[in-house]
């Protein structure tokens, strides 16, 4: 199906999401839709997808102008969104995720559609159970019962939102085949990513987004350089670090144990030394969340030691770590890191040193703005946390770790943050680098890790089995041991 | 001590758990839909007043139980139309309505303090109450009694064996991904928190008009709609759990009449309150069994974990966050 975008505009407030998009998907095609972080990717596809309303503009399907409220009608009309996060049930099972908005009436109706989900996940190759509950399944599973649900509702036009992020190599090459197999079938496919790798690997065609606008267009082959600048405006610096001289082990963990997260963390031996980036890889919830979380006195380990310094730590909890100079700072940036409901002044205020009774307040706004500046954050002193930006938040928790710290401990520095964020941030984290603070992160981005870290530890299933220095592995090996093969 | 009669013990406790089981599973409804109705106990006192009040007046039992479900679906629909269309706090809202519900069933219930009223007469099965043992216990009682029954199976059938149960559990797990795929989740709460508010509103009727007949302050069904919440919680939003701890609710009052007689010197009051205070208790057991550490002192005892894992549930995820569409 040919689907035709006129000029389409999403106002939310002054903001403008979406400023006068025009493309064209062509059916057969996997079509790519690129750009940063707030680029209006997402709200474009919610518009096609029925869920938001669009301010003005048209659509055209096969020619035919077309008007939609709702994602049923959408479904209807043969457009189906994989939502970014799984916009799924996860404590139901995977049989009856697969049946909701299908089955309709009193009788029992299990059976055929169990018979219809396996037929279709033969089809495609995938390896679902469907009497699993669906949240012990991994991000990229949740994905492929999402697409079989679609398709068996006779979807035409399958728009993915980051369908790459936080999925295994292994998962791609699979979601990439079922979604050639598709289009070999006639049906178009719509795949948003900022991931410009993935989209080049897989794409036809690309349509490249900024600030709600379309800055360019392209056809495969790609021209990355090219595609950057559309993406950017100009083309960011990529580095690497690969550290040779170690310094002396600060924290040691043997044989650690501990339940919590998804997979606990078991027979968990690691050495961290002085001065070095330490990047952790692995699925979400493979082991490394647990470990963090040990390694910042959060969490107590059911067996095995932690050494701090040479200091037997296992007993020990959180402030007593803090006292010693480790600092943890969570994925979760409003739930644990920062007070949703408090003013960035208010949250330097409560951080303050010299605590007195009665608070004053001019001097905490002028150390506020101070610190605005110095960290870039945009807003203004009384702005709650909660309405700062994704990358805002992250700048605001980064300006509370004090000057000189023995041990960082970072979970997901840059999730959600677009590439010139998150370069700011690595630059702003090696500057501590260098006065021989240690840095431990987690992320799931595999190319972040090589280009930031000295050394990698890859999580799997609670075990760490991969110990290795970045300059002397690939994305392609740590992908392999990602996914559990060595 | 004198014997007791087992099969007199059981079917007292199936009668008087009756009224208790229609507001639990009322409650379990509306609340897998993800709305909580916290008027329950003042619905259950008003919906008792109006069925005694209405079968008085006009005669009729069958108008009384209409009355009051009547009167329940209403209050519940107070309750969600405040939260679903409004994005009132449905704590608030259930909370004040019950003291409402209570004080309004006291003031407009006056004139029929004291009176004698209808009651519904037992209706014996023929043919299934001479069934040795069990005859007596199921099948001796009035239709309220057998409907309360035949509902809790009901209600797990519909809700996990139906695509519409099906649609319902969606709704109060993730109204969002509901709508995304041609759920009406707005809908849906309000009918069932209605139907919901129906069965609690025959709950109240099932109080006035045969488990405790007549109408007084107090009533003597005061206090058993917070027994009902708790019911479902700790039922972990299971219709047949939510009921069966109904059962043993009303099998600790019924002991509480048998201890009066056996222990004459200690004052009855103490039988009548004992109930709530062992119930909460048995509550607070069942959730320290599903502690963590429990559960993992219990992995490889296979009888206890059995038994561990019928007290397990989990809450809808969705529950008390209306959906506010996009």
């Amino acid at each position: 199906m040919r689907v035709e975008v006129h000029d389409i505009h999403k106002h939310y407030g002054p903001v403008r999401a979406n400023d006068g998009i025009t493309l064209t998907i062509e059916p057969g095609r996997i079509h790519g839709i690129l750009g940063e972080n707030g680029a209006g990717k997402t709200t474009l596809m919610k518009i096609l997808a029925g869920y938001t309303r669009k301010t003005s503009g048209y659509l055209c399907m096969d020619q035919v102008p077309v008007d939609y409220r709702t994602p049923t009608e959408a479904s209807q009309l043969g457009i189906g969104m994989l939502y970014q996060d799984p916009l799924d049930f996860p404590f139901l099972s995977v049989l009856e995720n697969f049946m909701i908005g299908q089955a309709v009436g009193l009788a029992n109706q299990k059976k055929y559609y169990r018979k219809k989900f396996d037929s279709l996940a033969a089809d495609f190759d995938f390896a679902l159970r469907p009497n699993v509950q669906v949240n012990r399944l991994t991000i990229g599973e949740r994905q492929q019962l999402e697409i079989l649900r679609l398709l068996s509702l006779g979807i035409q036009v399958l728009i993915l939102d980051e369908p790459t992020t936080g999925i295994t190599n292994v998962q791609k090459d699979y979601l990439f085949s079922a979604l050639k197999k598709m289009t070999s079938e006639g049906k178009s496919i719509i795949l948003v990513s900022h991931k410009l790798k993935d989209v080049e690997a897989v794409c036809n065609q690309l349509t490249v987004l900024r600030r709600g606008k379309v800055t360019g267009e392209m056809k495969a082959p790609f021209d990355t350089d090219i595609l950057l600048e559309m993406m950017f405006g100009q083309t960011p610096i990529p580095f690497n670090r690969c550290l040779q001289e170690s310094g002396r082990t600060i924290l040691e963990l043997d044989n650690v144990s501990a339940p919590g997260g998804r997979s606990g963390l078991s027979d968990c031996n690691i050495r961290i030394r002085q001065g070095e980036v330490v990047g952790l890889a692995g699925l979400e919830g493979s082991g490394q969340d647990v470990f963090l979380r040990i390694a910042a006195g959060l969490l107590r380990p059911a067996g095995g030691s932690v050494m701090l310094k040479d200091k037997r730590m296992n007993a020990k909890d959180y402030h007593c770590f803090k006292h010693s100079g480790v600092f943890f700072q969570p994925s979760s940036r409003l739930e644990e890191g920062l007070i949703s409901g408090c003013s960035v002044t208010e949250h330097f205020a409560l951080q303050s040193d010299h605590k007195k009774f009665v608070t004053k307040w001019s001097d905490a706004t002028s150390d506020a703005k101070k610190k605005m500046t110095e960290f870039r954050i945009i807003g203004r002193p009384d702005s709650l946390a909660e309405s700062l930006s994704g990358g805002n938040q992250q700048r605001l928790l980064l300006s509370f770790l004090p000057r000189n710290p023995l041990l960082l401990l970072l979970e997901n520095p840059t999730r959600g943050l677009d590439m010139e964020s998150s370069s700011w941030v690595w630059q702003h984290l090696h500057k501590y680098c260098s006065d021989n603070t240690t840095i431990v992160f987690s992320s799931s981005d595999l190319d972040e890790i090589i280009m930031a870290a000295d050394r990698v530890l890859v999580f799997f299933n609670g075990k760490m089995i991969k110990d290795t220095r970045t300059c002397e592995t690939s994305s392609y090996e740590l992908g392999l041991a990602i996914a559990g093969k060595r | 001590m004198n014997e007791i009669d087992f099969t007199i013990l059981f079917a007292s406790v199936i009668a008087g758990a009756a009224p208790i089981v229609l507001a639990a599973l009322g409650e379990t409804i509306t609340e897998k839909a993800g709305i909580i109705n916290l008027s329950l106990d003042g619905s259950i006192l008003i919906s008792a007043m109006t069925a005694f009040a209405v079968s008085f007046e006009t005669h009729s039992l069958v108008l009384g139980f209409l009355a009051a479900a009547a009167v329940g679906a209403i209050v519940a629909a107070i309750v969600a139309v405040f939260s679903v269309y409004l994005g009132q706090s449905q704590v608030a809202v259930g909370f004040v309505l019950t003291l409402t519900a209570r004080d309004l069933a006291y003031f407009i219930g006056n004139p029929y303090s004291r009176l004698q009223g209808l009651q519904i007469h037992p209706m014996p099965i023929s043919f299934l109450k001479n069934i040795p043992f069990f005859g007596k216990i199921f099948f001796t009682h009035n239709l309220p009694v057998y409907f309360s029954l035949i509902l809790i199976f009901v209600c797990w059938w519909y809700i996990y064996r139906t695509p519409l149960g099906l649609n319902l559990r969606s709704v109060g797990e993730n109204p969002r991904a509901a709508y995304a795929r041609g759920i009406n989740p707005q809908k849906l709460q309000i009918i069932y928190a209605v139907c919901g508010g129906l069965m609690i509103g025959l709950g109240g009727a099932t109080f006035s008009l045969c488990t405790k007949p007549g109408w007084g302050r107090p009533q003597g069904a005061e206090g058993t709609g917070w027994i009902a919440l708790a019911l479902v919680i700790f039922g972990g939003w299971h219709p047949i759990k939510a009921a069966t701890g109904a059962y043993f609710f009303s099998f600790l009052q019924v002991m509480g009449i048998y201890f009066q007689s056996w222990l004459p010197t200690v004052p009855a009051q103490v039988f009548q309150v004992a109930p709530f205070p062992l119930m909460i208790f048995t509550l607070l057991l069942i959730y320290i069994s599903q502690k963590e550490s429990v559960l993992n002192w219990a992995e490889d005892k296979d009888r206890i974990k059995s038994i561990l894992a019928m007290f397990s549930g989990r809450i809808p995820t969705a529950l008390g966050k209306p959906y506010q569409p996009e």
